[in-house]
């Protein structure tokens, strides 16, 4: 049993690293910009299907994550530089239908190039196999893939802290996402961060999107149900903060993962048969929106909002 | 105080690291026109803010009619008796002058529910009436038809006024009515607030001290958040902490 | 801003649509294009839900993005009512909007706290809780949804035939209209519009602001349960991909081009993607791409909708 729970907690920690990647960018976004932007999930798509594309053309896992992550990028610059400079002084619900019509172009466009099932992408050769540990004196497997992930997520968390808590940019960013005309008046370039930004946000998708490729299938809508999820994240952590999608990414993470595979056991232990067979999986897969609702309850803003 | 309509004990705010208000007591006597002066950042609008239920204290009550309203929202407070102007104009500019005032009637609690489907407001001719004699208090019973941001600034204040006054309030908070206003509008607006202030108890934030003076039973002076005076016109006048808080400009 | 006031064409011009509208199902069998009348009640009942959104989002200012959630709910009540032997419409249409309304009663008293941004996103959270709440109910149908096993009758008369739920459908979305019309320039309607414009100052005025925002958010999750629940009946299947949320995107997007605050936003926009839907999936298989790109040109040439371009005075 502890071998389930340990190995659900680190699917968790995984899974919310991950999300993180997705989070921090629609965060700084939302905080910096006051820009909604529904197609993130579809950046997060790209970036999977360049990563998968660039994976089976270079034939090594690392050259195709390299590649595909900077293609996405590129591809962010572009909207940047054409679209969403535009939407950033428009109304919400322009930027909504703005972005909601990319979801459709970007869904559309990569199922006609690339067809609508699922794609292939397989982790490296080398971490391909399970890494043995030892725990209280029992043997406990877990995926060397899945460990890599976890190593590269907390890497970019704790690389992005550095960034935004001490670096000069980062603190623009933080200044920005506190107050954006003061900022503006401070003489920063701010043009240029937030274009930085969002090519950064871009990035971030894309390495999620390509790192969690060959866990999670790789194919046209995959970025819609990932979607909600960071917005759950940055609701609960706060918009504009990095530190509060970090801690709402962790939490969203694990309580999912978590719930999903103790919740139905669970009930199943303490509740008739049929009840729990039907309320189990509803529940576990709603868990993270009572959630929500609850830390709303008590603070409206989220738990690190940044701005007062 | 033994009648005060309005009484602010020991209220408090911070904002960051800055005390915006310390310590505060207050009162409003029922009747009066009471008058609120200070520098500029003294935090008098801030306090308005408190009196009339925008913000909340981190410590202090607020006190309306002998209940505690600190607990109260703005609304409520506006149902209890409590109205207020803007410092910054803050009517609406699409509509009419006569649609702004008739929605000051509207939300009062005596004029009925606003949750009606049916009937179209245009044929409310009791509500629109009363929203005509309001502006014609004000002196603008010929901009009844006039949208609100083609009136002069002056006539906008004023617009304000009759919107505050339509609430029937028992007190009337007036933020800078003379914001902003040119001397022969400024005359209008003193004259205006004399007129109510025989049947509306007044509290009144203003730089204009002519207009202070001429208007004020009581005058209160607060300075970076705290209330350093309270007495009569000429009690204040000649009071040595209000002078120098002044640098004797005003006064 | 200025108060909804309908332009002097506006009743000669909408009693001719009706009367139009109630002529079609024979025209369309006189020129033996029958199988048109499900597409237009598929329209009329899209207008319908988009309508009600209109209401939240054009009058009411709430940018909600969950609305598909209570639509989805009207076609689940609709079906789970007929499982249970309940096939009277008198019965089942009342019933299906007052669950929605309910349960936009419920997420509105949650969401109206927040403001901006997170108003956006709880919305949408919420209407994606609703939805993998079905998806993994296997009592209704998990994720193939609830199909019903016939049409249902109203008031005795069987909803069977393409023309009966047509004219149901029709019938629904006319007095939706006409409630909507006078409500917008009752004291309700001025309120709400008020509010969407300052809504500090009509806390200064003494409205109890939430309340006239949740009331709105309910009613327009009401009407969106009776659109529901006549889907339910045009296409036999209560489907959980009614409540997903890019369902709440499109019809966000109906309103969006339709013209928003302009009464006849949800219908022009209904009419419009649908309509679009139509003749583009005809011409290519990518018709999504030339959508998009279409969405894209409103957004940025002719932000306040397709309606307003029809010289709506506006401030």
């Amino acid at each position: 049993m502890t071998q389930l729970i340990l190995e659900q907690a680190l699917n968790g920690l995984q899974f919310g690293l991950m999300l993180f990647l997705l989070a921090a960018g629609l965060t700084l976004v939302f905080g910096i910009m006051d820009c909604i932007n529904l197609a993130h999930g579809s950046l997060y798509m790209v970036g999977a299907y360049f990563v998968a594309a660039a994976t089976q053309a270079a034939d090594s896992f690392w050259i195709g994550l390299a590649v595909g992550v900077a293609g996405a990028a590129l591809v962010g610059l572009l909207l940047e530089v054409s679209l969403f400079r535009r939407l950033y002084r428009r109304d919400h619900l322009s930027q909504v239908l703005a972005t909601f019509a990319l979801i459709l172009i970007a869904n559309e466009a990569v199922r006609a190039i690339w067809g609508p099932a699922a794609i292939m992408l397989n982790p490296p050769e080398a971490l391909a196999g399970p890494v043995e540990f030892s725990l209280l004196g029992d043997a406990f497997f877990y995926p060397a893939y899945r460990l890599v992930i976890i190593a590269v997520g907390l890497t970019v968390a704790a690389l992005l802290y550095l960034l935004v808590a001490k670096s000069r940019v980062g603190m623009w960013v933080r200044a920005g996402a506190a107050n954006r005309e003061m900022t503006e008046a401070l003489g920063v370039n701010v043009r240029a961060l937030f274009t930085a930004v969002f090519v950064f946000g871009a990035a971030l998708c894309a390495l999620a999107g390509g790192l969690l490729g060959p866990l999670l299938a790789v194919q046209v809508g995959m970025g819609e149900s990932v979607l909600i999820l960071a917005f759950v994240v940055i609701i609960i952590g706060g918009i504009g903060s990095i530190r509060g999608a970090l801690v709402g990414s962790l939490v969203v993470g694990t309580v999912d993962t978590l719930g999903r595979a103790l919740l139905p056991t669970l009930l199943r232990a303490t509740l008739p048969a049929d009840a729990a067979a039907t309320l189990g999986p509803a529940l576990a897969s709603i868990l993270i929106y009572l959630l929500m609702a609850g830390i709303l309850f008590f603070k409206p803003q989220g738990l690190f909002p940044a701005r007062a | 105080m033994a009648d005060a309509l309005l009484e602010v004990r020991g209220l408090s705010r911070r904002f960051a690291a800055v005390d915006a208000l310390k310590e505060v007591n207050f009162s409003v006597a029922a009747g009066e026109v009471h008058a609120l002066i200070g520098p500029n950042g003294a935090g008098k609008t801030t306090f308005i803010h408190h009196v009339s239920g925008a913000l909340r204290p981190d410590s202090g009550s607020v006190h309306f009619a002998g209940h505690d309203v600190t607990g109260l929202s703005m609304h409520e407070r506006v149902r209890a008796g409590m109205a207020r102007s803007y410092q910054i104009t803050n009517v609406f500019s699409g509509l009419c002058a006569r649609d702004n005032v008739a929605l000051a009637v509207q939300g009062r609690a005596d004029a009925g529910s606003s949750f009606r489907f049916w009937r179209p407001v245009a044929a409310e001719t009791t509500l629109l009436a009363e929203a005509d004699s309001w502006l014609a208090q004000v002196g603008l019973a010929d901009k009844a038809d006039t949208v609100a941001g083609s009136l002069s600034h002056g006539e906008q204040r004023a617009l304000e006024l009759a919107m505050a006054l339509a609430t029937k309030p028992q007190l009337l908070l007036l933020d800078e009515p003379m914001a902003g206003t040119g001397p022969e509008e400024s005359a209008r607006m003193v004259e205006l607030i004399e007129n109510l202030a025989r049947h509306v108890t007044i509290l009144l934030v203003e730089h204009d001290m002519d207009a202070v003076f001429r208007l004020a039973d009581r005058i209160s002076v607060l300075v970076n958040g705290r209330m350093i005076c309270t007495g009569t016109p000429d009690e204040v006048r000649s009071d040595p902490g209000v002078r120098r808080a002044y640098l004797g400009d005003h006064l | 801003m200025a108060f909804y006031r309908p332009p002097a064409w506006q009743k000669p011009v909408a009693l001719a649509a009706l009367a139009a509208a109630c002529a079609l199902p024979f025209v369309l069998e006189a020129i033996d294009q029958a199988f048109y009348i499900g597409f237009a009640t598929r329209l009329l009942i899209f207008a319908l839900a988009a309508t009600s959104l209109n209401l939240v989002l054009g009058f009411g200012g709430m940018v909600s993005l969950g609305h598909a959630a209570f639509f989805g709910i009207g076609a689940y009540v609709a079906a789970i009512c007929q499982q249970a032997g309940i096939n009277e419409a008198l019965l089942v249409f009342p019933a299906a909007m007052a669950v929605a309304g309910l349960f936009a009663l419920a997420v509105g008293a949650v969401s109206l706290r927040t403001r901006g941004v997170y108003f956006i996103m709880i919305t949408l959270a919420f209407a994606q809780m609703v939805y993998y709440l079905f998806i993994s109910a296997r009592a209704w149908g998990g994720d193939d949804g609830l199909p019903l096993a016939g049409r249902m009758t109203l008031a005795g008369f069987s909803l069977a035939g393409d023309n009966s739920l047509f004219f149901a459908s029709l019938a629904a979305l006319t007095a939706t209209m006409l409630l909507f019309g006078r409500l917008a320039q009752a004291r309700f309607g001025r309120t709400l519009q008020a509010i969407r414009e300052n809504e500090t100052r009509m806390e200064a005025l003494g409205y109890p602001v939430f309340r006239y925002r949740l009331a709105a958010f309910a009613l327009g999750g009401a009407v969106a349960g009776l659109a529901g629940a006549l889907l339910a009946n045009l296409t036999g299947l209560a489907s959980p991909n009614l409540l997903q949320w890019m369902q709440s995107g499109t019809l966000l997007v109906m309103v969006i081009i339709g013209g928003v605050g302009s009464l006849w936003g949800g219908v022009v926009g209904a009419a419009l993607l649908l309509g679009l839907e139509e003749v583009l999936a005809g011409l290519t298989e990518h018709w999504h791409i030339v959508l998009g790109l279409l969405l894209l040109g409103v957004v940025l040439f002719a932000p306040r909708g397709i309606a307003t371009l029809f010289g709506r005075r506006d401030g």
